[in-house]
């Protein structure tokens, strides 16, 4: 006989797995344009990234003597190295992908206690390891529409081949690097930027910088979907936008506007698909509101003045440490009591 | 009538409704069972105590069991027939555990008391009708089977400005709320009439969820001319709780701990006014109630008005019995409703409903870990983060726990419907709710221990302090007597 159970006696149907296999749907057509982009070697990154952080997930998890098949199920550490596949170069070595994803599910996930324990992002945490050791590497963004072959593209991913003659910077690159020459943004985003092409994904930078419309489509998708809100990703989008509005009017010459840091870089994934891990994200709407502004000011302020091009990485493990204290500070208020917690006075009539 | 503005219900959830099995089907009796088990208990409260002997001829609706103490409810006899029995018998309750349980073996006459009732019910004194309820035995029947008369008194001396009557009926399955205003709205009205004026509210509202349109037609015809107004309001789940229907309604919040009283405001279920008319127009106590017997593995879903006692089998036998594989069986509705397994439980005066539920309406699986997606924040009626409560539980952190609003949990079960990890969130509370008051009463004892201990303390230390002085007090009288002896000696040694 089946032991008692509690109530209720039914169930939304809603899983973890589902939940974490709606945001894989939302994430496809931007991997696929990705692809399309970048040919062989980006599909080469993507499948090294996932299979690692399976096989790793799955190694730690044995070393932890727990059942291996339910938590590999549930889809988060593919997820974590498909989010990680999408921020990296396309056409980076395959032991970037390796060390990224291992790091993402052992250190970033595993080791504080497996899915739902993790302090940071483990895919931005991932990220910002490669970034740090491997700055070459990590900086080396191609144009798209290069489509090496399958043979070649091994080569690339598995090879020594040089990618001399074939890269580019990104956009926030490009404008860091001209600007520390002297060259205002008047001149050095000519050529450079132009928006169409940026919601279309034809410049340099990584699959999921480039499709930024399919990634807001996606985003929106996870928003009807019921999985995220739009606090975060709002605040995000507000908290990059409106600081660069402000400061490209004082000086349009030297801080590039709203569109450009909108449409460029990772600000898009990061809103609707890194900054919305609930992991690592406030529990109540207005402390997801403030999470997701904090990610994009820090995200605004490390691009303006800060040593790196791009800053979506860096802002979301900041935030990710100021969660608890958000959490701390923000609840909801409890009915019958006012916001402090005391109980509401006794009141007839009125 | 339509006017009242409503107030926004926080979180809630949409649980399919599954009314339509059972909603179409008229209510109808029950064939009458051999044998009844009438538990002493069906309230909240003290349990009545039995005024019958083994061996007895009973009438129908004639006392069983007195009410015990300021709150209790008395048990009627639900038929005519003889008491064959005063002990123990299945309780409908999980544990399946035997409590004290009267059985009547029916004689099939159905021979009622002579019951004096009342033509002109609406000129009765505020405190007859009260006192008639409580003799009727009526408690809530939404679920809570609080004694109805006490709520009654309750608020008649605190002031009622809205009486609340709830015919939200948001559990999913359930239609007994939704049948019985459909079939019997004129006798529901007379009954809140009467209720209304037990407790001389000012306003008197009835709520009904907007998935009952033929309800709240028949209320809504059956109120014509009266000062009672019906409320349409959205189907949500859990707006049939009592202090969220308030808020919709009223925008009034109950204050943390307190009653509705506090806030002038009384809330009765529709089926209970009904048996308060039942009661007092013919004067005829509370000895059966509508059941709903529903859910995806019962042939034919149904309604039923069955008698107190009766046998939960015989109203699945009454529903042709099983048509799939049962993986559950529920009394209530499914949301707040307790599983039993023992179908020889008696229907009771709690008893909604009698679901027979597949695997696959369950939807149960193995939890998994909490994700923090805060689904259950989002779900939460009450503005409580389920998931942290959760995790200090887990922890045994019940301070914790407390701190972040345990108390204030109304166990709806929004948040483990909802939850994506199917992590049993109401189950942790529920368990620490218990494990508290268990804390509570410990503390109490060792609190009433230590006073015993120090009264004991004490009263040895003054006996002993007593002795110690009556000691002296004897000494010092030898020693003057001795002295006294001692002063006429030599006075008389001197003489």
């Amino acid at each position: 006989m089946t032991p008692i159970a509690h109530s209720p006696h039914a169930h939304a149907p809603i899983s973890i797995s589902k939940v974490m296999t709606t945001v894989m749907l939302a994430l496809t057509p931007a991997t696929l344009l990705g692809f399309w982009l970048y040919g062989w070697p980006a599909i080469n990154l993507w499948v090294i990234c996932i299979l690692a952080a399976i096989l790793g997930e799955a190694f730690v998890l044995r070393l932890q003597q727990r059942a291996i098949k339910p938590a590999l199920m549930d889809g988060s550490g593919i997820l974590t190295a498909w989010l990680l596949a999408l921020s990296l170069p396309p056409f980076s070595p395959w032991w970037i992908a390796v060390l990224g994803s291992l790091f993402a599910v052992i250190i970033g996930k595993q080791v504080f206690g497996g899915l739902g324990q993790n302090v940071f992002n483990p895919a931005m945490a991932a990220r910002v390891m490669l970034l740090i050791s491997f700055p070459l590497e990590m900086t080396t963004w191609v144009a798209p529409a290069l489509h090496p072959g399958f043979v070649e593209s091994l080569h690339l991913t598995f090879g020594s081949q040089s990618l001399d003659g074939m890269a580019s910077a990104s956009l926030l690159g490009h404008a860091k690097t001209e600007f520390t020459r002297g060259i205002g943004l008047d001149q050095s985003l000519t050529g450079y930027y132009a928006p169409l092409d940026m919601l279309w994904g034809s410049r340099a930078g990584s699959a999921g910088e480039t499709a930024a419309l399919l990634l807001l489509a996606g985003g929106v998708f996870l928003i009807w979907r019921r999985i995220i809100t739009w606090h975060i990703p709002v605040a995000m989008l507000l908290g990059v936008a409106l600081p660069a509005l402000l400061f490209s009017l004082i000086d349009p010459n030297h801080y590039a506007g709203p569109l450009v840091h909108l449409l460029s870089g990772g600000v898009i994934l990061g809103a609707f698909f890194i900054a919305t891990d609930p992991v690592t994200s406030p529990n109540t709407a207005l402390g997801q509101f403030i999470f997701g502004l904090g990610c994009g000011l820090l995200t605004w302020i490390i691009r303006t003045w800060g040593g790196y091009p791009e800053g979506v990485a860096f802002a979301v493990l900041l935030m990710n440490t100021a969660t608890p204290l958000i959490d701390q500070y923000i609840k909801p208020r409890i009915y019958g009591r006012d916001r402090r917690g005391a109980a509401l006075p006794a009141k007839k009539g009125v | 009538m339509l006017g009242l503005k409503l107030f926004k219900l926080r979180g809630g959830v949409h649980p399919e409704g599954r009314k339509q099995l059972a909603a179409e089907h008229g209510i109808r009796s029950l064939p009458l069972p051999a044998e009844l088990f009438i538990p002493l208990q069906q309230h909240i409260g003290a349990p009545a105590t039995p005024v019958v002997k083994v061996g007895e001829r009973v009438l129908k609706g004639q006392l069983l069991a007195a009410a015990q103490g300021a709150v209790s409810a008395p048990v009627h006899a639900p038929t005519s027939g003889t008491i064959t029995a005063l002990g123990d018998h299945v309780a409908p309750h999980p544990s399946g555990l035997p409590v004290p349980t009267i059985t009547l073996t029916s004689d099939g006459a159905e021979q009622w008391l002579e019951a004096a009732g009342c033509a002109t019910p609406l000129e009765l004194a505020a405190e007859e009708i009260a006192a008639q309820v409580a003799a009727a035995g009526i408690v809530g029947l939404g679920g809570a089977t609080f004694p109805a008369a006490l709520k009654l008194n309750l608020s008649r001396n605190s002031g009622v400005q809205t009486l609340i009557l709830n015919g939200g009926e948001c559990e999913p399955y359930l239609t007994c709320d939704d049948r019985i205003m459909r079939e019997r709205a004129p006798q529901i009205v007379e009954g809140i009439q009467l209720i209304a004026r037990a407790v001389a509210a000012d306003e008197v509202l009835v709520g009904i969820e907007d998935n009952k349109p033929q309800a709240i037609a028949a209320m809504q015809a059956a109120a014509q001319g009266s000062s009672v107004q019906v409320v349409v309001m959205p189907s949500m789940y859990p707006m049939g709780s009592e202090k969220q229907i308030i808020q919709v309604l009223t925008g009034k919040e109950i204050p943390a701990g307190g009653r509705p009283a506090d806030i002038g405001v009384l809330v009765h279920n529709v089926a209970t006014a009904y048996a308060v008319q039942q009661a007092i127009r013919y004067g005829r106590p509370l000895i059966s109630r509508i059941v709903t017997v529903s859910g995806g593995a019962i042939k034919t879903a149904c309604n039923v008005e069955a008698l107190v006692g009766t046998p939960v089998q015989a109203l699945i036998d009454f529903a042709d019995g099983y048509a799939q594989p049962t993986a559950r069986l529920v009394l209530g509705g499914p949301m707040m409703g307790q599983q039993f397994t023992h179908t020889g439980v008696p229907v009771v005066k709690g008893t909604s409903g009698v679901l027979a539920l597949t695997a696959s309406e369950i939807g149960q699986a193995e939890p998994s870990p909490c994700i923090r997606c805060t689904t259950c924040v989002r779900a939460c009626p009450v503005g409580l983060l389920p998931l942290e409560m959760a995790a200090h539980i887990r922890a045994s952190d019940l301070t914790g726990a407390v701190a972040l609003g345990l108390k204030d949990c109304i166990a709806c079960g929004s948040c483990s419907y909802v939850c994506p990890a199917h992590i049993p969130l109401v189950h942790y509370f529920n368990y620490a709710k218990g494990d508290l008051a268990a804390q509570e009463r410990a503390k109490l004892k060792l609190e009433a221990t230590k006073k015993l201990a120090e009264d004991r303390t004490a009263r040895i230390a003054r006996i002993e302090r007593e002795r110690a002085e009556a000691a002296a007090r004897r000494k010092a009288a030898r020693e003057a007597k001795e002295r006294a002896a001692k002063a006429a000696a030599e006075s008389e040694g001197a003489a």
